[in-house]
This record gives structure tokens, C-alpha cells and sequence, in this order.
């Protein structure tokens, strides 16, 4: 790109050709003044206040949207741009209620630094009189405030709902004095396509929107910030936790231009989701059940007590009756000490955590494939890539902050969509190809796909030969798997399929985005190896914006695994059967661990049907409702000898323990987090603990501790450096290195940069290996007694079993409940309408919720969310597991469904 | 087809679906109806693919659309300088006041839209306000009152107030 040079306030400065005057200062250390405008917007120029003079220009010239020039000479401040900067303010004011005393933004307006700074006179053209107190669109809303008093009409909120979010919620309705921020129609803000991101609130220079449930929490000015990572998604937004250090309560959460990786966006869960942090149903204290009652305990009563079950049935069962779920809720630190306790001071390798109900099948396919199973590319990639091909991932509702990434390089820079998925989720709108396959069919779409590239040779045969092995083996694999062929199985046209392979094979670099959609299957390796083959066979691997990207759920779930809470592996994937690595462990934690593999969450369960566990010891995970085939797992948490859960709420899976530990959540811990794009963030404390709640690492540490393995560390960063010491790809992690802006794996040495993306030049494992991959329909394909597919998956609004979302007003008044999604023919068939109570069946259980009549899902299909506790969409999935992975199928089981009777 | 998608597909015909006749498209809905019907600019936004958010934008920045059916008889008062210096701002409120209606919009019973402009060019006999085209002179809140409740149709007392 061509370089100008240019003065400003006499410094000299190249910049950019088509950078504005306002960016070019911005970088070059000088600051406009300005309201209207943000980089994530286009510049709208209304304020006015950024202008500027330019030598040999007439009068005062808009910084925003003028961009530079070679030889241009700016001047950002003197008296004439001041006294105008000052008059635009007083114009501004006689139409902003000026209410700083009572405003929640007093210390975080731009209005009032820059009044204060230019020292304007509120009064000058007459004090803004209150309009006429009327209802507008959030009045209603649990979530936002908007007060057409203070709004200065600077139009930020609608071009960030219009440009960055893509809602299209908001708009200025009327004109002139009428004019206002509102919805189509001023209807209800939870009523229209808003989905609560709280840019608008965000993005507001003033105090015109307001998160709600902040008001009167404590002013800006009051509030302490806490930079952390967010404790929800494995995206790792950045945010900053605002606390008042009177109440030690989170008042509400912001975030920051600049950012990596959200760029000072969030999503409802960020933003609106931190009521449970304050919540009164928190746990406060070790809890321990007598006469099948809960008693409240001391710490020393309730670790002595956990620490003499658990020895007494390692002396009369052996360690591998004791198997422990550890968690990807937690830190690094908390994981790595939780899988070291079962491993050194247990002694088995029986850990595991409920990676194994989303991702198990990635890290076993991508592992065989390449060498290691995670994001191959970072989140900002996506944004450059040609073609991005979203497989079984709902990326705007799970990972809704790489949704925008996604939007924005369709919008912006033209890359093309391709959608599959069962249905029509909101992506679609914005995909250049939608094909609604079959819930469990995508190995033949897959395959049908790779015939077509193979066929039209749109392959990259270069990359094949030197890069990659067995390609011989996948090509016979998928000969005969014509289009044709895969419309009979999948029902997308064989025509989609064919563009489908030509969009991706063409592009210049086409990256891959998948979820659950393709790991819940008991054919999960089988649709992760698929992926890979894919990529490899068209050489979108080991380049920039080109690969394969599964998006982790939980915001550790990828830390959790690389700290070992699996039970095949130490921390960084290294084999507990491999008896070189074995021995360091030894040599690293001073005790002889177990040679064998341990075994699997939902083993786990079944495993204490057979008497083989005798006690479990769960941190922070909910099996009793996220697991599948509720009415199984209940019963095998009821029946355990012995039960331990750590967590911050009584959830429905601590309600059947011996004994409950209360521990931290993410707002009051220190540590670190690994998002989906392997890189390492920090997690700082914002506010203290409720009641005796103590860090998980300390509770496990005081248990072991107890058995007679001591353990003990001063603080978490000693955690990490231990980490870092027994991990290569951890391997120059620390706190220091990743304070600012985190590090992703590999990370081999205390020099290494970390890694943006994997397999260049090299694939982990050497050469890229393809997989011959036949297609296997589902476990439980639909009959006549059970004619419909059910598949479960997350909301937006929601995560995980509710537990912390379901706090949340705002939350629950957009997403009060649970449903079952129906298409409109078959509700008709079966008298069915919108909103009606249903009763799902399937051979596991039933439950009853009400209909969601939609076109979105294809003819036969059912959808249901799986959060709620009430119509639990667990009671009736299967727990047929994934041979490799041991993952279930949660995508695909048999199902029927009528109406029900209506509850009283 | 409900009535206002067969409109849409028209209009769709007559402008080939180009976005850039967005607004001749509203001002055809709005020949046809008096107004704009929102599920009529709900079936736009669909058709056309524009958000909703931007049509009802459109809608409410030209005073030319109108939201709501028009009121069986249109009253306008004149706000310019001179009508503004001898009261109009007293019959304004006295208008809203008695008939709960705002400027732009319609009273809920239908029986007038209620329009506030800035000159009629009739200053010499300010303030002034017409019903459906005719002007009334030297109107005071009291006697606009009295025009506008001579609308009803079972009250017949228009020619008294024409006097007064």
C-alpha cells in the first residue's frame, strides 16, 4: 500500500494512502476530540467536533473523513478550532440534559471530559428542557435504559447494530427535533432482532443507554476496573469487570477498542450474564449430607472427611475405583493440580472432563491427522479469508464474537459462505450457499465434495505429494461417492454439493469453522477426519486465513485439555501408556503413577453400574444435566459410594454429593484461560469470595495434602511455571509473558512469539495424513415408533445447563424457557401450533416443552436447546458413544412428539 | 396470498425488486392505502431484504409517509412567526390537550389528522388553521376547540362558529 507523508501539529508522519486524519494522529500519538466516531463504524462526520484546519484549505475541515495527502499540513488545535470546538459543545449541550449527579456514566462521558476541557457553558443556548416522559422501545427491556434526553444523536449505536453486530435493531426514527433512537415500529427491544449485545450501551459517548441493572450500582468515576477473560465461551473476550469496592459487587462489564480477540465487542453473556457472580444462592460454605440432609461443615471438617473416604476406598477397592471430572469452567492452574491430585496423590489415570461431550472427537481426529487437535488459525484470520465453510457450528449464537469476524468478512471484504446445517441459522442470511443436510449424514456430504474436486481436478496436487501420506486409500474412499449418490443420503441437491466443492477448492484461502454439529456423533472422528481431508486435498493448511478451526464451548475447555484432564494424557497431549514420559512425570511429581489409561466421562457413569467406582470427585462440571441419557447418569450419581462436588452453586449434580466444597468463580479467581485460538489470557480477581468459597487448586491441594501427597504453592503463577516446566508446548508460558495480550501454543521456550497458526512448512506430526472415511448412519436411525431425528444444541442467551446464565433478568426475559422446534407441516399433521405443550419421547425418557413451529428446520427434524432444567433435553439423548472418542451422539437420536395435555 | 403480499409482488414487478426504488415502492403502498399498513412494510423488508429497522427510518424522516390511517378530516395549524407571536402556541396545547392527539398524528377516534406547519401565508389574519383546506381566521383555543368539536357528524353546529 502507498505511503503519504504528512505534518501534524508539525510532527512529522507517513501514514497509509486512504487513512483519515483522525486515524493518522490517532497512531501517531495525537488525539482529536471527537463523539461520533469509532473505528469499528464507518466515520458518519455529524459531531463536528474533530475538525481540524489544513494549510491552504478555507476554514475548518472534518478529521474523521478526510483522508490523508501527501505534503498535507494539520493543525488539530488553536484558538479558532477551540472556540469552535467550544461553541459545537454548548450546541450539544442545549440538547443533552446535563444530569452528571445522578448519571451512572458521571466519570466515563466523553461529553463531559470534553465540556470540562473546553470549558463550555451548558446554558449558553438554553438548559434542555425534559421531553414529554413517553414510553420508547426499551422501556420494557430488562436490559437497556435509553434516555432521549441525554442522546446527542451522534448515531453510534445504530451504525454499530447495522455494521458490526448486523441486528438491524436499531434506528433513528423522525426527524429534527423529533428525532430518536428506537426500533422498527418502537416495538419492545427484547421484541425485535436486537440480541443484546450491549454495543449500543457500549458504544454510547454519553450516558443515553444504560446497561439497567448498573443503575444507581455506583458511577464510573467510583468503580474499579479489572481487566479479565471472560468466563463464558472459548472465545476469551477481553473484558473489564467494573466493581464498586463498597458493595464488593461487579456493576456491570465493559470491554475496550483494541483488544485481542474481541476488539471491545461482547455478547449477551459477557455483557448481561454476571448476575451470578453477586448471586445469593452462591455457596458459602463446605456442606456435608448426614441422614440425607445437608449440614453446613468447617474446611476442616469437610476436607479431613473427603480425604479419609477417598483413602479408605483406595486401601480397600485401589485407585482406579475413584475416577475425577475436573473442569473446563476452571483455570490452567486449577486443571493441572486437579489432574496431578487423581494421577500422583490418588494414583490413577482415571480424569476426565466434559471436553469429552464436545470436542473428544477433534482432538482424537485432528491428533491422527496432523499431529494436534486444535484451531489450526487465529480468530482475526478469518476475517481475510476467501471462502469460509461453516459445517455444524451455529457460530452466532455459540461463539457469537467470532460470528462478527465471520459477518464482517462476507460484508466487508467479500468472502464467500458456505453454510451445512440441518437449519436455517441465522448465518444463512449472509451465505452465498445453504445446504440443509440431514443431521448425521455429513461424512457422505464430505466425501461427495472431495469426489467433485477430485473429478474436476480442483485439487492441489503439489500440496498432496509433498505434504501429506495415504491419499491413494482416500480417493478410492470416496470414487464412487458421487453427488448423486450423497443427495439420496444427505438430501441436499447433488447441484449444491458440486458449487459447494467448487467455492471452497477455488478460493484463495478457504478455512474451515466447525462445532458440535460435526463432534456429536458416534461418527464424530469420522466427520473430523473428513474435515481434514478436505483441507489437505486443497492445500488450505499451514497458510494464513486457510485450515481447520473447531470452536471450542468452554471458555478452558482447550486449557483443560492441554493441562491433561484426559485420561490418556499428561499435560500437552503426552502419552500415559509411553513410558519415557511416564518416567519424567515421575521425576517430576515424586511418586510412581499408573501405566494404563484411565477411562472416560461417561464410561465413568456406567462404569459405577458395574461397581467399578466407587467414588466420584467432580470440580465445577454438571453431569446430572448435561450428560446424555439423564435418567442413566442420575441414577449412577445417586448409587456411587462416594460423591464429591466442587462447584459455586448447589447445582442439580451437587444435590446427590456427600459432600460440597464451595469454590471460586472465574470473577474472584487468578490464572489463566486458553481460548479457542490456543492462546493463554490472564485471569484476574475482581471482587472477593463469598462467604469461605475457596480457589479450586487450594481445595484439591488441601485434600491431597491430607492423603499424604503434599502439595502445596504460594500463588498461581508457581502453578504456571510448574505447568511450564512439564509441558514443551506450554513450555515459555508465564504470567509476565502473557500479561498483556496472552501467548497462543506452541510456545516452546521463553524466546518463542507463540504460534498464529499451525502445520506451516510442517505438519506437528510430520506428513498430513488422509483418512479413508466410510459413511456410517447414526446409532438410532428414526422408525415407525419413533419417527423423528431430534438433535439438541446451545442458544445464544444460554450456556451450559443455566446455571450461571439463568441468574441474569435480562437473560431470562428473552430466553425464559426451553423448546422443542418443530417444522410447520409436521406440527400440522400432528395439531400442534405455536407456543402448544408437547410432549418428546424417545426410548430413554420424555419430557414436556413447548413448540417452536419454524421453517428453519427441515420435515421430520426436531431441535431442542438442552439448558433448561425443566424439559431437560438430556432425559431423552442417547448415549451411544463415538468408538475412538468415546463422545456421544447428542446430534442424533430417535424421536416422537405430541401434543400434551395443557399445564395448569 | 394475504392481501398486502399480492400489492408487494406488484411492486416488486413494476420496479424489477430494485432497492434503489425503495421509496417510490412506500409511496405507491401509501397511494393505495392513505397510509403506510405495517405488515405491508414488514412484507417490503422481507421481499426486498432491507431491515425493517431502515424502512420504518424512511417512513418516519419524510413527513410526506404517514403510520397510521388518516383521520376522516385534516387540520393543520400554522406555527410560522406571526401566528407563533399572536398565540398559536395556546391553541397548539389547547388541540393536544382536548384531543390527545400530537402533531403528525391522528386523534384516535379518526375524526381529524393533526398537522403543525410553519406558514400558510395567510399572516395578516393570524393565528390561522384550516380543516380540509379551508382557512379560519383570528382563531383563539376556545373557538378552535369549537371548530374542531363541530366535526362530529351528528353535531351541527359549524355555521355558528363560522360567525364567532
Amino acid at each position: 500500500m502507498k505511503e503519504v507523508s504528512l505534518t501534524i501539529d508539525g510532527k512529522n508522519i507517513t501514514a497509509a494512502e486512504g487513512t483519515t486524519i483522525l486515524e493518522a494522529a490517532k497512531a501517531a500519538g495525537i488525539d482529536i476530540p471527537h463523539l461520533c466516531y469509532d473505528p469499528r463504524v464507518k466515520p458518519a462526520g455529524t459531531c463536528r467536533l474533530c475538525v481540524v484546519q489544513i494549510e491552504g484549505r478555507a476554514g475548518l475541515t472534518i478529521s474523521c473523513n478526510t483522508t490523508v495527502a501527501e505534503g498535507m499540513r494539520v493543525l488539530t488545535e488553536n484558538e479558532e478550532i477551540s472556540a469552535f470546538r467550544k461553541t459545537i459543545l454548548e450546541l450539544i449541550l442545549s440538547e443533552h440534559r446535563v444530569a452528571c449527579t445522578s448519571c451512572d456514566k458521571d466519570g466515563a462521558c466523553a461529553l463531559q471530559d470534553y465540556a470540562y476541557r473546553y470549558q463550555a457553558d451548558e446554558g449558553r443556548f438554553g438548559l434542555a428542557k425534559r421531553k414529554p416522559t413517553k414510553p420508547n422501545y426499551a422501556t420494557n427491556s430488562e436490559a437497556i435504559l435509553y434516555d432521549p434526553d441525554k442522546c446527542i444523536l451522534c448515531g453510534l449505536c445504530v451504525n454499530y447494530c447495522e455494521e458490526v453486530q448486523m441486528a438491524e435493531a436499531l434506528t433513528f426514527a423522525g426527524r429534527l427535533g423529533q428525532m430518536e433512537v428506537g426500533t422498527a415500529f418502537g416495538i419492545d427491544l427484547h421484541t425485535s432482532s436486537c440480541v443484546l449485545c450491549g454495543g449500543c450501551v457500549e458504544i454510547c459517548p454519553v450516558g443515553a443507554m444504560l446497561d439497567r441493572a448498573a443503575i444507581g450500582k455506583g458511577r464510573h468515576k467510583d468503580l474499579i476496573r479489572t481487566r479479565t477473560t471472560c468466563g463464558y465461551c472459548g472465545v476469551g473476550c477481553q473484558l473489564e469487570l467494573l466493581t464498586n469496592p463498597t458493595t464488593n459487587r461487579i456493576a456491570t462489564v465493559t470491554s475496550y477498542l483494541g483488544c485481542i480477540p474481541n476488539n471491545g465487542n461482547m455478547c449477551v453473556k459477557g455483557k448481561f450474564g454476571m448476575q451470578f457472580v453477586g448471586s445469593d444462592k452462591r455457596l458459602t460454605t463446605p456442606l456435608i449430607k448426614r441422614n440425607g440432609k445437608f449440614e453446613e461443615a468447617t474446611w476442616s471438617e469437610a476436607t479431613d472427611y473427603v480425604a479419609k473416604k477417598l483413602s479408605e476406598i483406595i486401601a480397600e477397592h485401589g485407585p482406579n475405583s475413584i475416577a475425577g471430572l475436573s473442569s473446563a469452567k476452571c483455570t490452567n492452574e486449577d486443571n493441572y493440580v486437579f489432574q496431578k491430585f487423581i494421577r500422583a496423590a490418588i494414583g490413577t489415570n482415571n480424569v476426565d472432563h466434559c471436553a469429552r461431550l464436545c470436542h473428544a472427537s477433534t482432538v482424537a481426529g485432528l491428533a491422527r491427522a496432523f499431529g494436534s487437535g486444535a484451531m489450526t488459525n487465529s480468530i482475526d484470520e478469518l476475517t481475510n479469508a476467501g471462502c469460509i465453510f461453516v459445517i455444524g457450528s451455529n457460530t452466532t449464537e455459540a461463539h457469537p464474537v467470532i460470528g462478527l469476524n465471520i459477518k464482517d468478512a462476507v460484508v466487508e471484504n467479500g468472502a464467500e459462505l458456505i453454510v451445512a446445517d440441518p437449519r436455517a441459522i441465522d448465518l444463512v442470511r449472509f451465505s452465498k450457499l445453504h445446504m440443509a443436510q440431514k443431521p448425521g449424514t455429513d461424512v457422505a456430504l464430505i466425501n461427495a465434495m472431495m469426489n467433485v474436486i477430485i473429478s474436476e481436478k480442483l485439487l492441489d496436487s503439489d500440496f498432496v505429494k509433498e505434504r501429506t501420506e495415504d491419499f491413494d486409500a482416500m480417493a478410492e474412499a470416496v470414487k464412487d461417492f458421487t453427488p448423486e449418490k450423497a443427495a439420496e443420503i444427505t438430501t441436499v441437491p447433488a447441484e449444491k454439493i458440486r458449487q459447494a466443492a467448487r467455492i471452497y477448492a477455488k478460493a484463495s484461502a478457504s478455512s474451515i469453522v466447525y462445532s458440535m454439529g460435526i463432534t456429536q456423533h458416534t461418527t464424530g472422528t469420522d466427520n473430523v477426519l473428513s474435515l481434514a481431508n478436505l483441507a489437505m486435498l486443497t492445500g488450505n493448511m499451514g497458510k494464513k486465513s486457510a485450515g481447520v478451526n473447531p470452536l471450542r464451548g468452554q471458555n478452558n475447555v482447550q486449557g483443560a485439555c492441554d493441562l491433561g484432564a484426559l485420561p490418556n494424557v499428561y499435560p500437552g497431549y503426552q502419552s500415559v501408556e509411553d513410558a519415557e514420559i511416564k518416567a519424567k512425570f515421575e521425576g517430576a511429581w515424586g511418586k510412581e503413577l499408573s501405566p494404563n489409561k484411565g477411562i472416560t466421562v461417561v464410561e465413568m457413569m456406567h462404569a459405577v453400574e458395574n461397581d467399578e467406582i466407587k467414588a466420584l470427585y467432580i470440580m465445577g462440571e454438571n453431569p446430572a444435566l448435561s450428560d446424555p441419557n439423564l435418567n442413566r447418569t442420575r441414577k449412577s450419581l445417586e448409587t456411587v459410594e462416594f460423591l464429591v462436588v466442587q462447584d459455586i452453586f448447589l447445582s442439580e449434580t451437587a444435590e446427590y454429593a456427600d459432600v460440597v466444597l464451595p469454590s471460586v468463580c472465574f470473577a474472584e479467581k487468578t490464572g489463566s484461560f486458553t481460548n479457542t485460538e490456543r492462546r493463554v489470557q490472564r485471569v484476574r480477581s475482581a471482587v472477593a469470595p463469598p462467604g469461605q468459597a475457596r480457589s479450586d487448586w487450594e481445595i484439591v491441594c488441601e485434600v491431597a495434602t491430607k492423603m499424604g501427597y503434599p502439595m502445596s504453592y504460594d500463588c498461581t503463577g508457581k502453578i504456571l511455571d510448574e505447568i511450564a516446566s512439564v509441558t514443551p508446548i506450554y513450555g515459555g508460558m508465564s504470567f509476565e509473558r502473557i500479561d498483556s495480550v496472552g501467548l497462543q501454543w506452541p510456545c516452546p521456550d521463553k524466546s518463542h512469539p507463540g504460534t498464529k497458526y499451525l502445520h506451516k512448512g510442517r505438519f506437528t506430526r510430520g506428513k498430513g495424513k488422509f483418512h479413508a472415511v466410510e459413511f456410517i448412519p447414526p446409532a438410532e436411525p428414526p422408525d415407525k415408533k419413533f419417527p423423528f431425528v431430534l438433535s439438541t444444541g446451545r442458544l445464544l442467551y444460554q450456556f451450559h445447563t443455566g446455571t450461571m446464565t439463568r441468574k441474569s433478568s435480562a437473560i431470562n426475559q428473552v430466553s425464559p424457557t426451553g423448546y422443542v422446534e418443530i417444522h410447520p407441516d409436521d406440527a400440522k399433521k400432528l395439531g400442534i401450533a405455536d407456543g402448544d405443550n408437547t410432549e418428546v419421547m424417545t426410548r430413554r425418557g420424555k419430557v414436556t416443552t413447548p413448540a417452536k413451529v419454524t421453517g428453519n428446520i427441515g420435515r421430520g427434524w426436531l431441535f431442542m436447546p438442552f439448558h433448561f432444567r425443566e424439559g431437560p433435553a438430556n432425559m431423552l439423548t442417547i448415549d451411544a458413544l463415538d468408538p475412538l472418542a468415546k463422545i456421544p451422539e447428542y446430534k442424533v437420536c430417535a424421536a416422537t412428539i405430541k401434543k400434551a395435555p395443557a399445564t395448569s | 396470498m394475504a392481501e398486502e403480499t399480492r400489492l408487494i409482488e406488484q411492486l416488486i414487478d413494476r420496479y424489477e425488486g430494485d432497492v434503489g426504488m425503495l421509496i417510490p415502492m412506500m409511496q405507491d403502498i401509501q397511494a393505495e392505502h392513505g397510509y403506510l399498513p405495517a405488515s405491508d412494510l414488514r412484507s417490503l423488508s422481507k421481499r426486498l431484504e432491507v431491515p425493517l429497522s431502515r424502512i420504518y427510518a424512511v417512513a418516519t424522516f419524510y413527513t410526506s409517509f404517514r403510520l397510521a390511517p388518516k383521520g376522516a378530516h385534516d387540520v393543520t395549524l400554522c406555527m410560522g412567526t406571526v401566528c407563533y407571536l399572536k398565540g398559536s402556541p395556546d391553541i397548539l396545547e389547547a388541540i393536544c390537550r382536548e384531543f390527545q392527539v400530537e402533531p403528525g398524528g391522528t386523534t384516535t377516534d379518526r375524526l381529524f389528522s393533526f398537522q403543525a406547519v410553519n406558514c400558510v401565508g395567510a399572516c395578516a389574519v393570524a393565528p390561522v388553521m384550516l380543516v380540509d383546506g379551508k382557512y379560519y381566521e383570528s382563531v383563539t383555543p376556545a373557538s378552535a376547540l369549537e371548530i374542531l368539536n363541530g366535526l362530529y357528524p351528528d353535531e351541527d353546529a359549524s355555521e355558528k362558529e363560522d360567525e364567532a
